[in-house]
C-alpha cells in the first residue's frame, strides 16, 4: 500500500513488469509452495520474474568468510534499476569489509509483502526487510522476530528516541533497525511560486487562501490522486494530527480511541474544506500518485500533499531542482508545536524461525549493525535521493537541497507516525482505503452512521 | 457318499465367474483409485476445510492449536459489518448477467456471421481472437491505458468531437467504472465463446441446413429450430464456460485498482483477507463458501437437467 517508492511512471518498463507481475500472480501457489520447502531461500525469486534475484555474493567473498560466517538475507528492493543494485553496493561493502559473505533473496516488493506471514513461520532467511510500527509490533508479538534490545545498546545512540520508539515492541524490546524514511508534505514548483508570486503558507486560513488564488489562476490547487487507495490515507493523518494531536491519532490507530468520536468526525470537517480545492474528485479516484505528480510537474497543478518520492516523477533534473515543499500548515490548535508528521521507517528485522541462524547470528547481527550505520544508508541512498538516512552519524554533506530539507523537517517535528496502513492492523487498513474512497465520493453523507460502520468493522476484527 | 459329495459337490465350486483378469482389475482399480484419490484430496479435503474454517478464527501463524472456533460470528460480520460485501455480490452478479445475455450472445452472433464464409472470414476470426490469447491481467493493463483520465485514447477522442466535455474518470467513477470494466472483459469473452461456437458450427451436419432450406425454413428458422438444438452439447459448454468466468472474474479488477471503489469482487474480497499480514483466514474462508454457493448452485442445475437420461 504505503511502498510507492519502488513505482515508476507509466513508461514501457512498467507494463513489461506488470507483464511479469501477471505471470507472478500465477505462479503465487508456487510460491507459497515453496516457502514451506527448505528450498525456499531460493525459490520465491525463481517463482517471481519480475524480483531476477542476483543472489551474488562473490566467489572470492565467499571462500573469505569460511572463517567469519555468512548471513542469508530476504529483500524486498526490487526495482532493479536502481534499489537492487544499490542495496547490493551496500551488501559488497559489508562484506569487503568484514569478510562476511551475504546472500541476497530479492523478492518482488508487492509479492514479499503478501507472502510475508508464510514466509517468517517456513524457513525464511536470517535478516528481512520490513517497516517500522505496528507491522513490525505485529510479528514481533507473533514471536516471528528476534529480540535485538542488546544490538540496541550498542546502536541505540545513533538514533533518535522517535526512532527508537518506532522500533520498540510492545514487550518494550527492540526489534527493528531503522535505515531511512522520508516525509509527507507539500510539494511545489518554485517557479510557479515565483511566477505568480505566491508565498509559502504556514497557517491553514493562508493555505485556503493561497489555493483560492491558485484555482482563479486556472490551476488545480491541490493535486489528488488516489486510486490506489492509500493516498488519501495521508491526508486523513496529517489532519488528525493536526486537529486531534498525535496522542489521539496514535490511539485511534491501535484501537484505544472510538471512529465514532466527535473528535474523529471533526477530522472529516476540516477535510472537507481542502475538498473544492482538489479539482475533480472522480476523476482524482481514477488517478495513481505518478499521474497526479506529473500534472504538478506539468505545472497544471500549484501543489501535491505526498510523500517525497514523489520527486522521482520530476524525471528531469531541472524539474527536480525546481520542486520544493513545505509541511503541512497548522490548523491553530493545542497540537501545532508538535507539528506531527507521516514518515514512514525502513529498515530490517532478524527473523526468529531461520534454519541458518543459530549458525549465524553473530554475523547477522554484525550485518544489522552495519546497516545501522551512516555510511550504509549514504551508500543506499545514492539510488534513493527522495530519502534521508536514518542514522545520526549519516554524513548529509552529500545531501542535495532536497534531501537536506527532508532532514530539517522531520527534525523538526516532536511527533513522528509511520502512515495509516503502517501504524495500525493490516486487515483494517485495507478496508479504510474503501472507507476512505466511500466518503470522498459522498462527503455529504450522515458522519454518524459513516463513523459507526468504521467503527463497526473495526469491532468485527476482534482484535485485543 | 454324503462325504464324497462334500468333497467334489458345491463347496468346491471355483470363485465367482468374472471377465475381468486379475490384472483387468488391478488396472481398473488403479484408473478409478488414483484419480478418485487426487479429486478427494485436490477438491474434497480443500472445500470441507475451506467450510470448517469458515466457523474459526485464525490469522494464519502458528499451529492450528490456534485456530479457534467462532461459531456462524463470520457469517454475521460479513452480512452486517464488512461494507465490501453487498456490493461484491452485487458485482459479481452483473458481471455475470453482463456476460449471458450480452457478450455471450454477441460472441455466438459474430460465430454464426463468419460461419457463411463471408469475404474476409478468416481475418475477422483472428482479429476477434486475438484478445483471448492474452492473460485478463493484460488485457486490464490495455484498457487502463485506453481509459486514462488525462492521457486515454478515449478521453481525447471525446475531447476532440466535444471539447467542452468535462474529463470522463472511467475507472475512478465508481458510477461508470464496473461498466468500463466489463466492456473490457467483454472484449476478451466475445472472441472466447465466437471461436468456440464457430468451432461446432462446423460440425453441423450441411443436410441438415439443406432439408431445412428446401421445406422454406428462413435463415433465422433455420438457425433457432435446427442448428441450436443440434447443438446442445455445445451451447451447455458455452453456458457453464460463461458462468465459470464470471465468477472467477479477479485479474482484471486487481490489476486496475485492487477492486476497490465499486470494482469489488468476491475473489478480490476472498484474496484480500487471506493474503498478507495478519490474515483473516476463516473470514475469507466464509467468504469462500459464499462463493462456493453461488458457483455450485446453477451448475448442478443445469448439469443435472442436460445429462438428464432423455425420455
Amino acid at each position: 500500500m504505503a511502498e510507492p517508492t519502488r513505482m515508476d511512471a507509466v513508461t514501457r518498463r512498467t507494463i513489461l513488469k506488470g507483464m511479469a507481475g501477471a505471470a507472478g500472480l500465477i505462479s503465487i501457489p508456487a510460491i507459497i509452495a515453496a516457502c514451506s520447502s527448505p528450498a525456499a531461500s531460493t525459490a520465491p525469486s525463481a517463482a517471481a520474474p519480475s524480483a531476477a534475484a542476483p543472489s551474488a555474493a562473490a566467489p572470492s567473498a565467499a571462500a573469505a568468510s569460511a572463517a567469519t560466517g555468512s548471513v542469508t538475507f530476504g529483500s524486498n528492493y526490487s526495482n532493479k534499476d536502481t534499489d537492487t543494485k544499490a542495496m547490493q553496493a551496500v551488501v559488497d561493502a559489508f562484506t569487503k569489509k568484514t569478510g562476511i559473505a551475504v546472500k541476497v533473496n530479492t523478492v518482488d516488493h508487492n509479492t514479499f509483502q503478501d507472502q510475508i506471514s508464510p514466509y517468517l513461520q517456513g524457513t525464511p532467511d536470517d535478516v528481512f526487510t520490513w517497516f517500522a510500527g505496528y507491522r513490525m509490533r505485529f510479528f514481533a508479538d507473533q514471536g516471528l522476530a528476534t529480540d535485538l534490545s542488546d544490538l540496541w545498546t550498542k546502536i541505540g545512540s545513533n538514533f533518535s528516541d522517535a526512532f527508537k520508539a518506532s522500533s520498540t515492541g510492545n514487550d518494550g524490546k527492540q526489534y527493528f533497525v531503522p535505515f531511512y524514511n522520508y516525509p509527507w508534505v507539500v510539494i511545489y514548483r518554485k517557479s510557479v511560486f515565483a511566477d505568480k508570486g505566491y508565498t509559502v503558507p504556514t497557517t491553514w486560513a493562508d493555505f485556503k487562501t493561497l489555493a483560492t488564488k491558485m484555482k482563479a489562476d486556472g490551476l488545480t490547487p491541490l493535486a489528488f490522486g488516489d486510486k490506489d487507495g492509500w493516498p488519501a490515507m495521508g491526508t486523513f493523518d496529517i489532519l488528525n494530527m493536526r486537529v486531534n494531536g498525535y496522542k489521539y491519532h496514535i490511539e485511534l490507530m491501535k484501537g484505544a480511541q472510538k471512529w465514532t468520536d466527535p473528535k474523529t468526525a471533526a477530522v472529516f470537517t476540516a477535510w472537507k474544506e481542502l475538498l473544492p480545492f482538489n479539482g475533480d474528485i472522480a476523476a482524482a479516484l481514477g488517478r495513481t500518485w505518478q499521474d497526479t505528480a506529473n500534472l504538478l510537474v506539468q505545472k497544471k497543478a500549484g501543489m501535491y500533499f505526498l510523500g517525497t518520492f514523489a520527486g522521482q516523477q520530476a524525471t528531469a533534473q531541472a524539474d527536480h531542482d525546481d520542486l520544493d515543499f513545505f509541511p503541512f500548515p497548522t490548523l491553530g490548535t493545542e497540537f501545532d508545536s508538535e507539528l506531527g508528521i507521516d514518515a514512514p521507517i525502513d529498515g530490517f528485522m532478524l527473523t526468529a524461525k531461520s534454519p541458518t541462524l543459530a549458525a549465524d547470528k553473530d554475523a547477522a547481527l554484525a550485518f544489522l549493525e552495519y546497516l545501522s550505520s551512516g555510511p550504509a544508508q549514504i551508500t543506499f541512498l545514492v539510488a534513493n535521493p527522495n530519502s534521508v538516512a536514518a542514522g545520526n552519524d549519516a554524513d548529509t554533506s552529500g545531501y542535495s537541497a532536497f534531501q537536506k530539507k527532508s532532514a530539517e523537517i522531520i527534525g523538526g517535528s516532536k511527533a513522528i507516525a509511520q502512515f495509516l496502513d503502517r501504524d495500525t492492523d493490516p486487515g483494517f487498513a485495507k478496508q479504510m482505503q474503501s472507507f476512505l474512497q466511500t466518503w470522498l465520493t459522498n462527503p455529504d453523507q450522515d458522519m454518524t452512521a459513516y463513523l459507526k460502520s468504521i467503527q463497526d468493522f473495526w469491532d468485527s476484527l476482534g482484535i485485543s | 457318499m454324503a462325504v464324497s459329495t462334500n468333497a467334489a459337490g458345491a463347496p468346491r465350486r471355483r470363485r465367482r465367474f468374472s471377465i475381468l483378469t486379475r490384472q483387468d482389475k488391478l488396472v481398473l482399480g488403479l484408473a478409478v483409485g488414483i484419480p478418485a484419490f487426487i479429486h478427494i484430496f485436490l477438491v474434497w479435503v480443500p472445500t470441507i476445510s475451506s467450510i470448517f474454517l469458515s466457523f474459526t478464527s485464525w490469522n494464519g501463524i502458528g499451529g492450528l492449536e490456534r485456530i479457534k472456533f467462532v461459531g456462524i460470528d463470520n457469517y454475521v460480520n460479513m452480512f452486517t459489518r464488512y461494507p465490501p460485501f453487498w456490493p461484491a455480490l452485487q458485482h459479481n452478479l452483473v458481471w455475470l448477467l453482463t456476460f449471458l445475455f450480452i457478450a455471450t450472445p454477441i460472441g455466438i452472433f459474430f460465430a454464426v456471421l463468419l460461419d457463411k464464409n463471408i469475404r474476409g472470414t478468416r481475418i475477422y476470426q483472428s482479429a476477434i481472437y486475438l484478445p483471448v490469447v492474452l492473460s485478463l491481467a493484460i488485457v486490464g493493463f490495455i484498457w487502463q491505458l485506453q481509459y486514462a483520465p488525462e492521457e486515454g485514447v478515449l478521453n481525447n477522442v471525446i475531447h476532440n468531437f466535444f471539447p467542452n466535455m468535462g474529463t470522463i474518470s472511467w475507472l475512478g467513477d465508481k458510477n461508470i467504472n464496473l461498466a468500463a470494466v466489463l466492456v473490457a472483459a467483454s472484449w476478451r469473452h466475445i472472441g472466447y465463446i465466437m471461436v468456440l461456437y464457430l468451432a461446432g458450427l462446423k460440425s453441423v451436419d450441411p443436410s441438415l441446413r439443406e432439408a431445412a432450406a428446401i421445406d422454406g425454413a428462413s435463415e433465422r428458422q433455420t438457425f433457432f429450430r435446427v442448428v441450436l438444438p443440434v447443438l446442445k452439447p455445445i451451447n451447455v459448454v458455452i453456458l457453464v464456460i460463461t458462468i465459470i468466468e464470471s465468477l472467477r472474474a479477479f485479474d482484471i479488477v486487481y490489476v486496475i485498482n485492487k477492486g476497490q471503489n465499486g470494482l469489488e469482487l468476491l475473489s478480490v474480497l476472498i484474496t484480500q483477507n487471506i493474503a498478507g499480514e495478519s490474515s483473516r483466514v476463516g473470514f475469507g474462508s466464509a467468504l469462500a463458501v459464499i462463493l462456493l454457493l453461488i458457483s455450485v448452485g446453477p451448475i448442478i442445475v443445469f448439469l443435472t437437467r442436460t445429462f438428464e437420461a432423455p425420455e
